[in-house]
């Protein structure tokens, strides 16, 4: 049983790694700030949740696990903030998607609906 | 296995830094410095696990709330400096 678990948070630490490789390299190789959020975004949630659920199997039930979850809790909550401040930001400051401009967006909230008003 | 976890979240954090030295717009900037403060929370506590000691996870949870605040204050500048640069600029052309 142990062991059993010892390999499942060996598994969730390689995979946590992994997961940030990958974050990494989208980061550096995707052509857009917003593609870019999407890759590292990536890690906040996922890689942190393989790297510190991997790090709880190896404590048991302590007050360390207590500790990760809390710290776990505060990434989630900051990370989504800090993106859509990001977000909001880049798209009010101009920075158009290559995909195309947004439809609704705030910096342009009339983009595509006025076909409807006419 | 905490040193291999470790490294690969060094890795992470060199690609972030690249792409924060290269990034062409300051969004890029900022992006790549709240990705590697997350990779940083992540490999402090891997490495507190590594020396047998509990108390860098505390550690990692205040580098956590800090990387978060310096972000929002970052952001929170560049939003307001385009406004502000802006309206001098409107100003400006008001008084000629």
């Amino acid at each position: 049983m142990s062991i059993l678990l010892d390999l499942l948070s060996w598994v969730l630490l390689l995979a946590g790694g992994g997961i940030a490789i990958v974050a990494g390299y989208g980061v550096v190789r995707l052509p857009d700030v917003y593609t870019r959020m999407h890759a590292a975004s990536m890690l906040d949630s996922l890689g942190a949740l393989c790297v510190f659920l991997g790090l709880a199997l190896q404590t048991g039930m302590t007050l360390m696990t207590l500790k990760l979850g809390i710290a776990y809790s505060f990434l989630l909550l900051t990370t989504a903030v800090a993106a859509h401040i990001l977000g909001k930001s880049a798209i009010k400051s101009g920075l158009e998607p290559l995909s195309g401009p947004m439809v609704g967006s705030v910096a342009r909230p009339n983009v595509g609906q006025e076909a409807d008003a006419g | 296995m905490y040193g291999a976890a470790a490294l690969l979240m060094l890795v992470s954090m060199a690609l972030a830094l690249v792409r924060a030295l290269k990034g062409p717009t300051v969004y890029d900037r900022i992006l790549a410095v709240n990705m590697f403060g997350t990779a940083t929370v992540l490999m402090i506590t891997t490495v507190g696990f590594m020396i047998g000691r509990g108390d860098l996870v505390d550690i990692a949870i205040i580098y956590a709330l800090i990387s978060f605040t310096s972000t929002l204050a970052v952001l929170r500048f560049t939003e307001y400096e385009r406004e502000m640069s802006a309206r001098a600029a409107q100003s400006a052309e008001e008084r000629t």
